[in-house]
């Protein structure tokens, strides 16, 4: 390493990506220092997002044009999104209590995060951290075939483990995910059966749909111009009442309990479609005359 | 901009990261926090790829990545398993195992 490699190598990376660093560093340290200051667990993983495609330029600017967009699709794409699946799951609106629960422990966070940080940076500082060779041609577009050729010569039998690793991880989500059922699925005649006792045999009013409310949450009118509250799905009419505190939760309809859909017209074709489907399924065992659920007056 | 200034970055990253899952309550915040650690690391890897000028450093980042995918499926599911059980997705409240 001359000086006159030095010279080269300083000359070869532009201003232009020194520039996109720093801009990039500064904006991945604040997306990072927000993300463990945000209270909800949605402002995380916007800023874990932004951290992350930051580093994904940064790779690229680092010559690393494969891991660039592999950090895009893989990370910001496939694994940031399922952490909002299961944020949407968990409970979006969850915040974090700001309490304590050890006493004492940010402190000791704080503390440890400082030691932490200055042992890092002295072992870094002692590293001697040479500057980058000139760029070769691995770095550009050769890059992928680069990565290809060592990932299944050099790097072939971690590549098989990986496989392994990704079969057995999907394989572990899929048991952990799994809810075994307690209670025996509601039939078809189960459900028809709750309707006719319940009190509402019909579908229930669909909501009203005007020029000015073109929205499920604003209730049907009655015959006799008063609003019908029974038109509006319960759970929207709570969430209305809950946001703006302007449309009053009307009861729960007292027919339709849980199995039940709510009454609205959605509920009814999905009702229908179900019925349909039995109908067809019925129909083409009933030749056999197997069907237990056949015979059942 | 040498290898140095990224191995700075990815310092300062990690030591986010760890800060996080030490502060935080909420096991979803603390799962993306490690992510962050491991991305962290990844941008070291990358760092001294670059610096040695060979493509180890970015194949390792490359297994790491797969291997954080693997671990973010099967830390996730059994997130939505405890919070079927006890309805929260806090550190604090999985308590069952304590003493």
């Amino acid at each position: 390493m001359t000086a006159g490699h030095l010279l080269a190598a300083s000359q070869a990376e532009s201003t232009g990506a020194s520039v996109t660093f720093w801009i990039l560093a500064v904006i991945s340290v604040a997306a990072g220092l927000g993300m463990i200051l945000a209270r909800r667990a949605v402002h995380c993983a916007v800023l874990l997002a932004v951290v992350m495609l930051s580093l994904a330029i940064l790779y690229a600017v680092a010559g690393a044009p494969f891991l660039a967009f592999v950090q895009i699709i893989v990370y910001t794409g496939a694994v940031l999104m399922l952490f909002l699946f299961v944020l949407m799951i968990v409970g979006v609106s969850s915040k974090d209590s700001l309490r304590e629960t050890i006493p004492g422990q940010r402190l000791a966070a704080g503390v440890a995060a400082i030691a932490f940080l200055v042992l890092l940076s002295l072992v870094i500082g002692h590293a001697a951290i040479g500057p980058a060779v000139p760029a070769s041609p691995a770095y550009g577009v050769n890059n992928l075939r680069g990565i290809a050729t060592l990932i299944f010569t050099k790097y072939v039998f971690p590549f098989e483990v990986t496989a392994a690793l990704l079969i057995t991880a999907a394989l572990g989500a899929m048991v952990l995910a799994h809810r075994e059922r307690t209670t025996p699925k509601p039939t078809q005649q189960d459900l028809s059966r709750q309707r006719i006792a319940g009190a509402h045999p019909s579908p229930l009013p669909g909501p009203g749909v005007y020029a000015r409310h073109n929205a499920v949450d604003f209730p049907a009118l009655l015959p006799d111009g008063s609003p019908s509250a029974l038109s509006v799905s319960p759970i929207i009419a709570q969430r209305a009442s809950e946001s703006e505190g302007g449309l009053p939760a009307p009861p729960l309809p007292p027919g339709s309990a849980a199995p039940l859909p709510p009454g609205n017209g959605e509920g009814a074709t999905d009702d229908g479609a179900e019925r349909e489907s039995a109908g067809t399924a019925s129909a083409s065992a009933g030749p056999a005359g197997t069907d237990p659920g056949e015979a059942r007056p | 901009m040498t290898p140095s200034h990224f191995v700075a970055l990815a310092v300062i990253l990690f030591v986010i990261g760890a800060v996080g899952v030490l502060v935080r309550r909420n096991a979803m915040v603390i799962f993306m926090c490690v992510e962050l650690m491991l991305n962290a690391v990844n941008l070291a890897f990358v760092a001294f790829a670059r610096q040695h000028g060979n493509l180890d450093g970015q194949v390792i980042a490359f297994f790491v990545m797969v291997v954080a995918a693997a671990e973010v499926v099967v830390g996730l599911a059994i997130l939505m398993a405890i919070f079927r059980a006890r309805r929260s997705a806090s550190v604090d409240e999985a308590n069952l195992l304590k003493y």
